[in-house]
């Protein structure tokens, strides 16, 4: 953390600077990102991959409208510094409210942009004086008043023209630029977010159409220079070392940010980037609209068609979307090492193109496969935890080293990441939670934890006498296998289903459950039914010891389990697996009565956990952010 | 942690305790109060640390325990003649010896017994190397744990000790002898601020004893005596309330000393705490070990007092020494290694009967509302924080 934050406190007063005399870089975006303005048919990119920080910031909320009259509030004008806006800001006379609420921006892009854009924008600016002074509240919409005749202003013919030019030549352009330009840019760009959050903060619920729209615009005119090929841009935007821009550090600094799927427009456009093509469910329940759901079984034909055409995406990754998205690959250890083996490949079979850096552009190669694996089902905090390993340990290449010695390194570092955070963990794990099992215990656990399997299995080599309740629930049945399993060693079980868990309670000694994160106030993330079990069993007075690896620890606090969580497939609950003809549910699938809801996850209270099981020890849930302070920046680096 | 100790406290009120323990680390003859010197008193499962407990503290002692085994008939042990060379013929110098003849001091704290003992080992050490002198330490360390099982605050002060010696920049010494004098150094600045933990507690719990107020206390704990002590001291005006604390009656040695303060006291049987809580304003406590869940182990009777306060509302503070706080994580009472203590029911019991002989309790955390450390006035879910950046 620390060491990320410094540069950026000292970087500020230079980058003020460098925007104070070397306004010209402002131009070229501004006149590009005018027309689009208007139009609004640029479309914002999805929040994980643009590298502006303000979409993701912005709140669950209602599809903003897009046409161009959106009513914007007169705060909105500083939200956006590009050039064509501030025209009316050049007409103190006519529209008092601007003049009061020229800022730090307004100054500097009016010596920036002086010569060319402010004097073309004048008449423009004449035309606009009626629409400001019956509008007093619109800044944006008179704007694009200003710009839309195209012909009354040279500087709208330029802008087309440079608009074109950088579609067919964008490389070259953005190479021209200068550190100062960048700077400007990376400035503009932090300004606008800035603003946009803080008016996201301020403004009232009611008003929420606008600032999801102008936060739309504000990103959309902090964009441009990386409309394309986003990851390329990022990297070659930015400058490398400890003189990193702010976009990066924030984007690091704020946990992943969730795409809202309820949020239309945007999910539109993800979707025109998306390699796999999902289709949506019809009826979605109302309170976890925000999450994606897909019909199952669609993707993956088409998938699989493809196989031979997505020449970008390497076959190992491939193979592990897909595992992911058939479901065959489940369970967040086995989903994690998937995935770091998958990567492992990849390193092997890299070679950095011509022109690039490894560091920077492997970051991107891995960035991509990860929207790739993204789609396919959403990550894990393990996954999460792990690729911010991976990425970090890119990142901290040292620049002297040949790609051959850096590649070997991250082959070892993955390799050692599996090993200690995972495996290790998970012996350690098991040598402290034996020592809470006594002869004569009945233990019971829910679901399928690869954890507290290896612990009821070692328990029952050291000879400890003991019975095992195995708890399951549809529509997954992972009890199943673990019964089998646990059956096949001679342990003697029970075997029952979430339904009589509150019977079978009273004959229990401890809890054993498996997690798929832990949170920093001491909430448990887990397969949904785990919250159910661990309530009973605080009912009942029966001690909850969750098994959980370090590795998986995240600094997020959740407080319930709808902000955050992953929706399966609705079938699977209306439908009886392998027996297609039992379905009671047949003719009313596609009724707009009827909402089906399987969650994947729900969140258990820290209440109901006495004791949370890491490789760290046996500690209780309340030391779980000192775990994620003390260790989290271990796991970085190991 | 030991550097974050709260020990300002101490500089700022310059009244010195008044005891001076001898520096001097000649065999200085021992009380000899108890007769188990040598000889593990352990065979039945009997404590060792609950015996001397009894011993230092009890009304009655040596001769009681020994009434009260032959009463009960069941454990013939430990009253047997002293051998003090049997087991350390050969050497020169046993820890456990050591350990022993600090362990006889009435006001030292077994740990702070057990950490003098193994300062004694370093200099008395003939290793030639470091690592040499480690793994004698070691030794020595694993051979007191050994010795008492039971004891959590003994184990737990050797593990400490074995952290804040053997973890320090010494070992890069290259002169052996003054990595061992830096190492001895260390060894009795930790003796030293263990020793002292006992004055930080009273002056840091001294804002929480108020005018007018009742207290409870349940056994007899040297840190919740000092407490008292030092609020008697301050001219604060307080009631205490002793529970019996049987069986050893420890409650009745508190009650002796606390009139000896001139301190208001009322004796209850253990069976009236509930009866008298309503009048209760907080409930003081020691432990015998601060686990890591922020719970405490302590004398039978801790967690039934308790849950009465949590349930009447009353607050629950306890005063411990960092250097009871072990790695141990019970989820439930019987989750612990056993200690048990002969009890005396005054008549002869059937032998069909059952006895629950056992000497403590565990007390969760939640019906804790403070624990007054050497470390400052820490919640009970800091304890495991500490506990986790003391060992990891």
């Amino acid at each position: 953390m620390d060491p990320r934050r410094a540069p950026r406190t000292v970087s500020d007063p230079k980058v003020r600077q460098v925007g104070f005399f070397a306004p010209g870089a402002a131009i070229p975006d501004r006149s590009q990102s005018g027309p689009p303005d208007h139009i609004s048919s640029l479309p914002p990119t999805i929040a994980d991959l643009s590298p502006s920080g303000a979409n993701s910031l912005s709140p669950v909320m209602i599809p903003p409208p897009r046409h161009a009259s959106a009513p914007l509030s007169p705060l909105r004008r500083d939200t956006v510094p590009v050039g064509s806006y501030n025209a009316s800001d050049f007409m103190p006379a006519t529209s008092p409210t601007a003049a009061t609420s020229s800022s730090d921006d307004v100054a500097w892009v009016g010596r920036g942009g002086r010569a060319g854009a402010a004097s073309s924008s004048f008449p423009g600016g004449g035309f606009d004086m009626p629409a400001a002074s019956s509008v007093p509240a619109s800044g944006l919409t008179t704007v694009s008043v200003v710009n839309l005749p195209p012909g009354l202003s040279e500087k709208a013919g330029v802008a087309a023209e440079l608009q074109n030019d950088r579609t067919t030549h964008s490389k070259p352009l953005k190479e021209k630029m200068t550190k100062a330009e960048r700077r400007a840019l990376q400035e503009a760009q932090r300004a606008a977010k800035a603003a946009a959050k803080a008016e996201g903060g301020k403004a009232p619920p009611a008003s929420s159409g606008a600032v999801s729209s102008a936060n739309a615009k504000s990103a959309k005119a902090a964009k441009p220079s990386s409309q394309k090929n986003d990851n390329v841009t990022v990297a070659a935007s930015e400058k490398k070392g400890s003189d990193r821009p702010p976009e990066k550090d924030r984007k690091k600094d704020v946990p992943q940010p969730r795409m809202q799927y309820d949020d239309k427009s945007r999910v539109e456009k993800a979707k025109k980037r998306a390699v796999v093509k999902q289709t949506e469910a019809r009826n979605r329940v109302e309170l976890f609209r925000h999450l994606p759901q897909y019909e199952h079984g669609t993707q993956l034909p088409d998938l699989e068609s493809k196989f031979f055409q997505l020449d970008p995406m390497h076959p190992a990754v491939y193979k592990v979307g897909l595992q992911y998205l058939s479901g065959d690959l489940c369970g967040g250890n086995a989903r994690c090492i998937a995935m770091l083996l998958a990567f492992q490949e990849v390193i092997k079979d890299y070679s950095t193109p011509p022109e690039k850096t490894l560091v920077r552009d492997l970051t991107a190669k891995i960035g991509s496969y990860v929207s790739f694996l993204i789609e396919c089902r959403p990550l894990s905090i393990s996954m999460g935890n792990a690729i911010r390993f991976l990425k970090n340990r890119i990142a901290k290449l040292p620049l002297t080293f040949s790609e051959s010695e850096a590649k070997a390194t991250l082959h070892s570092d993955i390799d050692r990441f599996i090993n200690e955070k995972i495996i290790l963990a998970d012996k350690v794990i098991v040598k402290h939670a034996v020592t809470k099992i006594r002869d004569g215990d009945v233990l019971l656990t829910y679901g399928s934890s690869s954890a507290v399997e290896m612990i009821l299995l070692h328990a029952h080599e050291l000879g400890k006498q003991f019975r095992v309740v195995v708890v399951d629930s549809r529509p997954k049945l992972e009890g199943k296998l673990l019964l089998r399993r646990l059956v096949g060693k001679g342990i003697s079980c029970t075997y029952t289903h979430m339904n009589a868990v509150s019977y079978i309670m009273h004959e229990v000694t401890r809890v054993f459950l498996g997690a798929s994160s832990v949170l920093s106030n001491g909430t448990v993330y887990s397969s949904v039914g785990t919250a159910c079990v661990a309530m009973v069993a605080h009912a009942f007075h029966v001690p909850v010891l969750v098994c959980c690896e370090a590795y998986k620890f995240h600094e997020r606090v959740q407080l319930d389990s709808i902000c955050s969580n992953e929706l399966g497939d609705p079938d699977a609950i209306s439908k009886v697996g392998g027996r297609g003809e039992i379905n009671f549910l047949d003719g009313c699938a596609n009724s707009e009565n009827l909402q089906l809801l399987n969650l994947i996850y729900d969140a258990t209270p820290s209440d109901y956990v006495s004791m949370i099981i890491t490789d760290y020890g046996m500690v209780p849930p309340t030391s779980v952010p000192v775990i994620v302070r003390e260790y989290g920046r271990e796991h970085l680096w190991i | 942690m030991w550097w974050r100790s709260a020990s300002f406290i101490l500089d700022k009120q310059q009244n010195d305790t008044a005891q001076t323990i001898p520096d001097t680390l000649t065999l200085s003859s021992p009380p000899l109060s108890m007769a188990d010197t040598l000889q593990n008193p352990n065979p039945n499962n009997i404590s060792a640390y609950y015996q001397t407990r009894a011993a230092h503290h009890g009304v009655v002692t040596s001769d009681w325990l020994a009434q009260a085994q032959a009463a009960v008939g069941r454990h013939p042990d430990d009253v047997l003649p002293p051998e003090p060379e049997v087991k350390v013929a050969g050497k020169p110098f046993s820890v456990i010896h050591e350990f022993n003849n600090w362990r006889n001091q009435p006001d030292l704290a077994e740990a702070v017994a057990a950490i003098r003992a193994l300062a004694a080992v370093i200099r008395n050490s003939e290793a030639t190397t470091m690592m040499e002198l480690e793994i004698e330490l070691k030794k020595a360390s694993d051979s007191l744990k050994s010795w008492d099982t039971t004891s959590i605050s003994l184990t737990a002060g050797c593990d400490l000790f074995m952290r804040y010696v053997t973890r320090t920049s010494a070992l890069e010494y290259e002169d052996f002898n003054s990595a061992k004098s830096r190492l001895i150094e260390r060894a009795e600045k930790f003796g030293e601020i263990s020793y002292k933990a006992r004055r930080i507690i009273a002056m840091l719990s001294q804002d929480f004893i108020f005018d007018g107020c009742t207290i409870l206390v349940h056994g007899f704990s040297r840190v919740v005596l000092e407490v008292l002590k030092t609020a008697a001291q301050n001219k604060k005006l307080f009631r205490v309330f002793c529970t019996e604390g049987r069986p050893d009656r420890t409650g009745l040695r508190l009650s002796n000393e606390l009139a000896k303060l001139d301190v208001p006291v009322k004796l209850l049987i253990d069976s009236a705490v509930a009866y008298s809580m309503d009048e209760v304003d907080m409930v003081f406590v020691g432990a015998d070990g601060v686990v890591e869940s922020g719970g405490i182990i302590n004398m039978m009777g801790t967690y039934q007092i308790a849950l009465v306060a949590h349930s009447m509302d009353k607050p629950v503070y306890v005063a411990a020494e960092s250097y009871k706080f072990a790695r141990l994580y019970p989820l439930d009472q019987k989750d612990m290694a056993p200690a048990l203590r002969p009890i005396d029911f005054g008549v002869p019991i059937p032998s069909k009967v059952e006895v629950e002989t056992s000497a403590r309790d565990y007390t969760p955390p939640q019906y804790l509302t403070l624990l007054f450390t050497d470390l400052g006035v820490l919640t009970p879910s800091v304890v495991s924080d500490e506990l986790i950046q003391l060992y990891l």
